[in-house]
């Protein structure tokens, strides 16, 4: 591992069983991302690209290989231990955005500061949801916000730890284009700002040419690896 | 972990509260605490009320007899300890009006008696009755009617009284404590404690019986009572709650075990809610949860979560759910006010301490397990939302709610039998629910082609949610099962009730009927329109032996032994059995047995002196020794009010001996005036009135009446909020289906239509399900517990049925409503 790798993945391998027997999702892939790098992992439908991401952030274990993050081995760790990571290094983009429902947006941003038992949680989100453009929206409840709003709520939540990886699913598949590019700006600028290593899973060519580096996942295998000028 | 989870707990819960998320689950929990305490607060106040009662037989709490004059230090001392205490005076003595002379019996009491029960007097003899505001005034006199038609006396009348002259200003009817036995036969007369000395009756060697009455705080009254009998001579004798007569203990005890199985059902209906509210909850929880694990939170931190949230709501509907169930008592007592002759004891507050540990009891058997699997949901589920949690071990899954259920279940009757009954009834339902649930997936398979596509879409349904469908099942057929049970079981008890107090039951007994004046009596009786019941002779004996050994050594088990062994007792002889006596052990007398040396006991003296066929019992009659054996053990029906001994002997044997005949007759209110005619032509009969009994006993029955109709009401309610719940559980599944439906072309009719297909499938074979289980269960509740005979209901099955599925397709379609009528888009977008 370079002295400058966040997240480093070696021969990950993920198998389940299907009714069929078993079934390779993933085959033998092993890649290293280094400290502000951006990462776009693209391929078709069912190639392995939202399993490869589970496996990089520790919500899944792989059926072999492991995952350095932050220099620890989350193979080697146990579920709370996956998730005290998470609460320290990593932050999450979600396609369907993934808030609570039942807590205002600034209450979102708040979580993951409060799991990590932060005092200064509310400021911190304050100043957060400010930089995302959400300072008169804060005391909304999501069902309350737009689509964009609601992704920029996600975005502030992910951003609000300082993590070390931001890790992002299709952040602009359930936005129109327009709020899409403008949510994409926000994402790419508060990862320049924070220095944030970034891995973006997407099967949108365009989105993924932003990214300093291309990953194309298919048939559950690594395909090829372009970096980007 | 906590100080972090309870802010987290508290804001989410509060949003969901606004949300309106939660209400269901709430009211559900409340309304089944509701019934709980409310039953409760009830069950102990007319528990309370019918101890009160049997205090009133002692007119006091606590009662302190003597053959010489009482101490009056026991009266200060009760004085200040803070309790009420009067004294009462009793002797025999002879009332004149001119030359006419009655023996009666005398009460001189002070002001303040009675304690508890009420004097009952009227204005003119043999009417109808009112309590009484106070006792006599110095001067006045209160005879009973019998005295007054003996005497030729009326209202008004002067009547003397040893040395002493009083004017009659009422017909005394009754007073709590003249005794339910009828070895008072002297008719009484109340007089004013002040007047006593000018009588001059007591006199050295006079028979007088002096009694302290003490009432007042029940713990005051125990500390008291142990006071007392440390204090007390030894020919003082302290009396506390008697054993009331056997008719109203047959009442209270029936009642007792009818409550406490009809709490039973609402703490059963209490854990389905639970369980049902658990699941949705789990369901509604499992991205939240999945989110949080993601954003950073342990296994330990989510669960911590939950359980604050499902602590609180558990607490928030146990306080709402006590302070409705207390309003609800409240109420319902308020209601019955005059009923309850405002004696009710003020409730006390255990019952809100039972209804709080029962819903930690059932939220720790039937919300635990599914929370621990909650917390369990791989963080994956944000990426995947296939994902979910592993399903639970069976044996977590089943085991703290089974063994809570069983707890409770034990814990609310404290009667194994009733305990063993329930538990039979309900494993046998769940085995019946399971072949059920079996059955509908067969029967939607084979019915698919064959219905339109609305009841396709509905029957469909039921089979692709098969566990789903047999979990509502589960909730609807219990709801169902329960609620007809209770109405079986309730309906068969109020029917055996009133058979065994019809109207014209017996409201007079005459006893001291001299044998030569027996047919002109009855005759007599006939001719005043009265219905006579059967005549049987009477003569006093007393036990002396069993088996040829003394019974002053022996020693019995039963306490009642020793009371059967001594006492002198009423004995009869007949041939013929009545209706209202079953033989449950030997033979009843044949024509063979007539001048045999034989004895058939009833099995209160079988139970109490544990005998057994063929035992040779050694009775005193008159002075002479008289051996039976023991031929047969008869069940006798007290409540009917007839002729009834404990012990009764063939004809043939005792006929030498002197004694008289007893009768009871029903006399019609009107004609009652003619004992006025009847006490004067036959002047040694003693008519003792049975009106004030009676009236006693149905008070009793009423008050177990209205306390189970509103036991029933309350689960009614709560069975209603489950089946409620029950449909909510599946609410959010459906709506999306409504909107992929309606998307696909379905119009809203359609889908409505599957909907109702679908609830009412469930609730007619719910209903069929419920109405078997309930007829057997019925059966063996009425048979083994209640001791009543079990009738097959028709309508049983037919309410069951009908009754099933229009509830759960009218409860289904009421929750289900907004599914239809929210626009697909909506749905579709995750509005």
């Amino acid at each position: 591992m370079n002295s400058d790798t966040v997240l480093k993945a070696e021969n990950l391998t993920k198998q389940v069983t299907s009714p069929e027997g078993p079934l390779t999702i993933l085959r033998d892939v092993s890649l290293d991302i280094g400290a502000g790098e951006s990462v776009a992992v693209v391929g078709a439908s069912g190639a392995g690209k939202s399993t490869l991401l589970a496996l990089l952030a520790g919500l899944d274990t792989p059926t072999s290989g492991r995952v350095l993050l932050a220099g620890a081995d989350l193979t080697a760790l146990d579920e709370d231990g996956r998730a005290k990571l998470r609460a320290e290094r990593v932050g999450f983009v979600f396609q369907s955005f993934h808030l609570v429902q039942s807590l205002t947006a600034l209450e979102n941003v708040m979580l993951p500061l409060e799991l990590a038992g932060r005092a200064d949680a509310r400021r911190a989100a304050l100043e957060t949801c400010e930089r995302v453009g959400l300072g008169n929206r804060t005391g909304h409840y999501p069902r309350q916000l737009s689509g964009g709003e609601q992704q920029r709520v996600a975005i502030a939540r992910a951003f609000v730890t300082q993590p070390a990886v931001l890790f992002a699913d299709e952040p602009t598949g359930n936005l129109d284009t327009v709020t899409g590019e403008r949510i994409v700006s926000l994402l790419f600028e508060l990862n320049a700002n924070s220095h944030t290593t970034l891995v973006l899973v997407t099967h949108d060519r365009e989105l993924a040419r932003r990214c300093s580096r291309i990953l194309e996942l298919s048939g559950g295998e690594l395909l090829r690896e372009e970096v980007v000028g | 972990m906590i100080r972090r989870a309870v802010p987290l707990a508290l804001r989410t819960l509060v949003r969901e509260w606004h949300s309106g998320e939660l209400s269901i689950v709430l009211l559900a929990l409340t309304v089944a605490v509701a019934a709980l305490t409310g039953v409760g607060f009830l069950v102990a106040r007319i528990g309370a009320a019918v101890d009160l009662q049997a205090n009133e037989v002692l007119a006091a709490d606590l009662r302190l007899e003597s053959p010489r004059p009482i101490d009056d230090r026991y009266l200060i001392e009760a004085e200040a300890r803070g309790l009420a205490a009067v004294s009462s005076t009793g002797l025999i003595s002879v009332v004149f009006n001119g030359d006419d002379s009655q023996l009666s019996n005398l009460r001189a009491v002070t002001s303040g008696y009675p304690l508890r029960g009420r004097v009952m007097i009227s204005d003119v003899p043999f009417g109808a009755s009112r309590p009484a505001d106070g006792i006599p005034a110095p001067g006045e006199i209160w005879p009973e009617s019998k005295l007054l038609a003996a005497i030729g006396a009326e209202v008004g009348s002067e009547l003397s009284v040893g040395a002493a002259r009083f004017k009659v200003t009422r017909v005394l009817i009754t007073r709590p404590d003249q005794g339910a036995t009828f070895a008072d036969l002297a008719p009484s007369i109340l007089v004013n404690a002040a007047d006593l000395p000018a009588t001059e009756l007591i006199q050295p060697g006079s028979r007088v019986s002096y009694a302290a009455l003490f009432a007042g705080d029940q713990a005051e009254v125990q500390r008291f009572r142990t006071w007392l009998s440390v204090a007390k001579t030894p020919s003082e004798r302290l009396l506390d709650i008697s054993e009331s007569t056997p008719q109203v203990k047959t009442a209270i005890d029936r009642a007792g075990r009818f409550l406490s199985l009809a709490s039973l059902v609402a703490v059963l209906l209490c854990a389905i809610a639970v369980a049902m509210a658990a699941r949705r909850y789990v369901q509604r929880h499992l991205d939240s949860v999945a989110l949080l694990k993601t954003l950073g939170a342990t296994r330990a931190f989510t669960l911590t979560v939950s359980l604050l949230q499902l602590l609180l709501i558990g607490l928030i509907a146990a306080i709402i759910g006590a302070l409705l169930g207390f309003a609800a008592q409240a109420g319902l007592v308020a209601a019955l006010q005059d009923l309850l002759k405002g004696d009710l004891p003020p409730p006390d507050w255990a019952p809100v301490w039972v209804g709080l540990l029962t819903s930690i009891a059932i939220l720790a058997g039937f919300a635990l397990p599914p929370l621990l699997q909650l917390s369990r949901t791989p963080a994956l589920r944000v990426l995947r939302r296939d994902v979910g949690p592993p399903p639970l071990y069976v044996m977590l899954a089943f085991g703290p709610a089974i063994a809570a259920v069983l707890f409770l279940i034990l814990w609310v009757v404290r009667d194994v039998t009733i305990f063993l009954a329930f538990v039979l009834g309900l494993s046998a339902f769940l085995a019946l629910l399971a072949f059920a649930g079996w059955l509908l997936v067969r029967l939607t398979t084979q019915m698919r082609g064959g219905v339109g596509v609305a009841w396709r879409y509905g029957i469909a349904n039921l089979g692709r949610r098969r566990v789903e469908s047999v979990v509502q099942l589960t909730a609807f057929g219990c709801g169902i099962m329960v609620l007809l049970l209770l109405a079986v079981v309730r309906n068969d008890l109020l029917a055996d009730w009133r058979k065994s107090l019809p109207s014209d039951i017996p409201n007079y007994f005459f006893i001291n009927i001299p044998p030569d004046e027996r047919t002109a009596f009855i005759d007599f009786l006939r001719q005043q329109g009265a219905e006579v019941s059967r005549a049987l002779p009477m003569i006093r004996a007393r036990l002396t032996g069993i088996n040829g050994r003394d019974v002053t050594d022996a020693t019995f088990e039963n306490p009642r032994g020793r009371g059967f062994a001594n006492r002198e007792q009423n004995i009869t002889w007949t041939s013929e059995l009545g209706t209202d006596n079953r033989i449950v052990a030997g033979n009843w007398f044949t024509e063979q047995d007539i001048g045999k040396p034989l004895v058939s006991v009833s099995t209160e003296v079988q139970e109490a002196l544990g005998l057994v066929l063929g035992d040779k019992l050694v009775f005193d009659v008159a002075g002479e020794t008289f051996v039976a054996s023991v031929a047969s053990v008869r069940k006798v029906k007290w409540d009917s009010f007839q002729p009834n001994f404990f012990l009764v002997f063939p004809p043939g044997q005792l006929e030498g001996t002197a004694g008289t005949w007893m009768t009871s007759a029903y006399f019609h209110p009107e004609s009652a005036r003619s004992l006025a005619d009847l006490v004067r032509l036959f002047p040694s009969v003693s008519v003792f009135d049975l009106d004030d009994l009676l009236a006693q006993v149905r008070s009793v029955i009423d008050k177990a009446a209205l306390a189970v109709q509103s036991v029933f009401l309350f689960t009614l309610l709560a069975g209603l909020v489950v089946l409620l719940a029950a449909v909510q559980a599946s609410r959010d599944e459906r709506r999306y289906e409504s909107a992929m439906l309606r998307t696909l072309g379905a119009n809203r009719r359609t889908v409505l239509k599957g909907i109702l297909a679908e609830f009412a499938t469930l609730g007619v074979l719910s209903g069929l399900l419920a109405a078997v289980g309930a007829s057997i269960a019925g059966y063996f509740v009425a048979r083994r517990v209640l001791e009543v005979p079990y009738a097959p209901e028709p309508w049983v099955w037919i309410i069951g049925i009908v009754g099933g599925g229009l509830l759960v397709s009218v409860a289904g379609w009421l929750a289900t409503r907004s599914v239809v009528n929210q626009p697909p888009m909506v749905t579709l977008r995750g509005g």
